[in-house]
Order: C-alpha cells, then structure tokens, then sequence
C-alpha cells in the first residue's frame, strides 16, 4: 500500500481499492460487532444505527462491553468520547483539504477513520481528500455491512478472538506504520508515540493514551 | 427512550461532533502549507501508538499475551518489506494457533 501517492490524478477509486483488505477485516469485525450489540440487548436496527453514525470501532465496542457489565449509559458515553477523543486532532489535520461546500465538508469529516486517514495522508504532513473519501467509503461499507449481518445471523458466526483476528488490528497499524519510519524525524515521532502510551496505558482510561501522544506529536513540531 | 438507543443517540452525536470539530473550526482555505507543517508528525505518533494499545494492552493493564507474539510475528514480515496482508494474515495466525495450545 502506498501512503505517498503523487498529489496530481488521484482519484477516489484509488482510496478504495487500497482499503479492499482493510474494509475485509473491518467487516469481519463490525459482524463481531454486531454479535455483541444484540446479545447486549441491543435490537437490529440500534447495532446497525450505532455503526452507521458513529462509525468507530474501538468507542463502540467501549459503549456496548460497558452496558452489557450493567455499567450504565454516561460512564458507556463517557468511554466512548474519550476513545474517539484522537479524531479531534486528527480531524484538524484533515479539515484544510476537504473541498467544496460546509455540508460536503462535514459528511466527508465522519469518513475519517484511523484506516482511511492513514491510507489518505502523505508523508509530508498533506492529506489526499480523493484517498480520504474512497478508503472511507469502502471501510464503511464493510463496517456497516459487516454489522447488519452479525446482528442478523447472531452467534453462528465465528469468534474473532478463536481465528487471532485481534491480532490484524495492531499488524495492521504496523504496517501503515512502516512506510513512514524511514525518515528519522519521523522515526522519532514513533518512537515517541508509542513510549507515551506504553507509560500512559496503567495510569488512564483507554483512549487517553492515544490522544496523548497526538499532542505529543503536534506540539512537538511547534519547537 | 430505551438505554441501547439512548446509547445509540448519544455515542453517535459525540462522535459526529468531534470528527466535524476541524471542518468547523478551520474552513478549506485556511492554510495548509502550515497545516501540514503542524500535523507532519501526527501519523507516525498516533498509528505507534495504536499499536501499542491494541497489542499491549487490555482494558488499563499493560499485557504480553498472543497478540504480542502475533505482532512481533508481522513486525518480521514487515522487517523484509514483506507486503501489508502477509503481515496481517500472519499476526492473526500465529495469534490463533498459540490461542489453541
């Protein structure tokens, strides 16, 4: 996969067809999804809803585990906002490249997700709005799609865990990853990136480790 | 309103809003010569750090478990430019054939 695509001809066709392996994985895990939102009680059309507006794994999982545990709704919400707390940032770094008029904008600001942002920006710093959209538009099929059918079919699918599919996610970051690392400032940041976490992960809820080492990240360059 | 779909409402409209907060607090003609500048280092520190919460951790507890060794597996793929899919394939591999010793 390509993360540093010439900025001239780059049509949305190319995004999508770069996150064809990745919107696979999402869909197996947006069926993983959907499995656990309806035995948490969750009716078909809610899991499928959850999916398709809030379009963000790690914050849905958070909200739906944290209800079934009885552990209700503002502390599900809460999790959910502090997972989802590092599109902020990252949305920042977006928002310059999007075109056209505030609704296209903001519609195209909800397909950015850690897969489609990765696989749409360069390594300059630059974001791809043609990448952005067509990764974003094929990884939300695949978590949407993925989702309605787990919440249909229920348990005779298989468990994630039992085929290491929780493994593919970080393999996966990884190598996104491993394109960038080439340039030793970017390097640095890495390295950085990763020790933040490491450090924060006992101390803090999930979620805060990452948005921490986006600060890290920016405000770091501002020296 | 029921809890899941309160949940469903609330969870979504966070969301929505922070993935929207750069449209509307920075329009498409703002600057993004500094833009880039500025966010340069946002990939590599926040994709780092997704692999470390999503490979060495569980809930608030650092781990070392099958994943890690899944992922260490990929890191070798990817160490001989091995393509992304390889390196995929084989962390949930390794993952699920320690998971069943």
């Amino acid at each position: 996969m390509d993360v540093a695509a010439p900025a001239s001809g780059e049509r949305v066709l190319d995004g999508s067809v770069a996150a064809i392996p990745v919107a696979a994985l999402v869909a197996v895990f947006g069926a993983s999804f959907g499995v656990l939102a309806r035995t948490s009680g969750f009716p078909l059309l809610g899991a499928v809803a959850m999916s398709a507006t809030t379009f963000a794994g790690s914050a849905q999982f958070a909200a739906v585990s944290i209800l079934a545990e009885g552990g209700g709704l503002a502390a599900a919400v809460v999790a959910a906002v502090l997972l989802n707390a590092r599109y902020g940032p990252i949305g920042l770094s977006v928002a310059p490249y999007l075109p056209g008029a505030w609704l296209r904008r903001v519609l195209a600001s909800q397909l950015v997700v850690d897969e489609s942002w990765a696989i749409a920006s360069r390594t300059d710093g630059s974001v791809s709005p043609q990448r952005l959209i067509g990764a974003g538009l094929a990884v939300y099929l695949g978590w949407v799609g993925g989702t309605a059918l787990g919440a249909a079919a229920g348990n005779a699918l298989a468990d994630p865990a039992a085929l290491g599919l929780d493994a593919a996610f970080p393999a996966l970051f990884l190598g996104l990853l491993a394109p960038r690392v080439r340039e030793p400032r970017a390097r640095r940041a890495a390295a950085a990136g990763a020790l933040i976490a490491l450090v924060l992960v006992p101390f803090t809820p999930p979620g805060v480790p990452v948005i921490a080492a986006a600060a890290g990240a920016v405000l770091g360059q501002r020296r | 309103m029921s809890t899941p779909w309160a949940a469903v409402l609330l969870v979504g409209l966070g969301t929505v809003v922070i993935k929207a907060a750069g449209v509307l607090l920075l329009s498409g003609s703002s600057s993004r010569v500094r833009s880039a500048a500025r966010f340069e280092h946002l990939a590599p520190a926040v994709l780092a750090a997704l692999v470390v919460t999503a490979s060495l951790s569980d809930g608030s507890r650092l781990v070392l478990d099958e994943r890690s060794a899944g992922l260490a597996a990929a890191a070798a793929v990817l160490a001989r430019r091995g393509p992304l899919f390889l390196a995929v394939g084989t962390a949930a591999l390794v993952t699920a054939l320690l998971r069943q010793l």
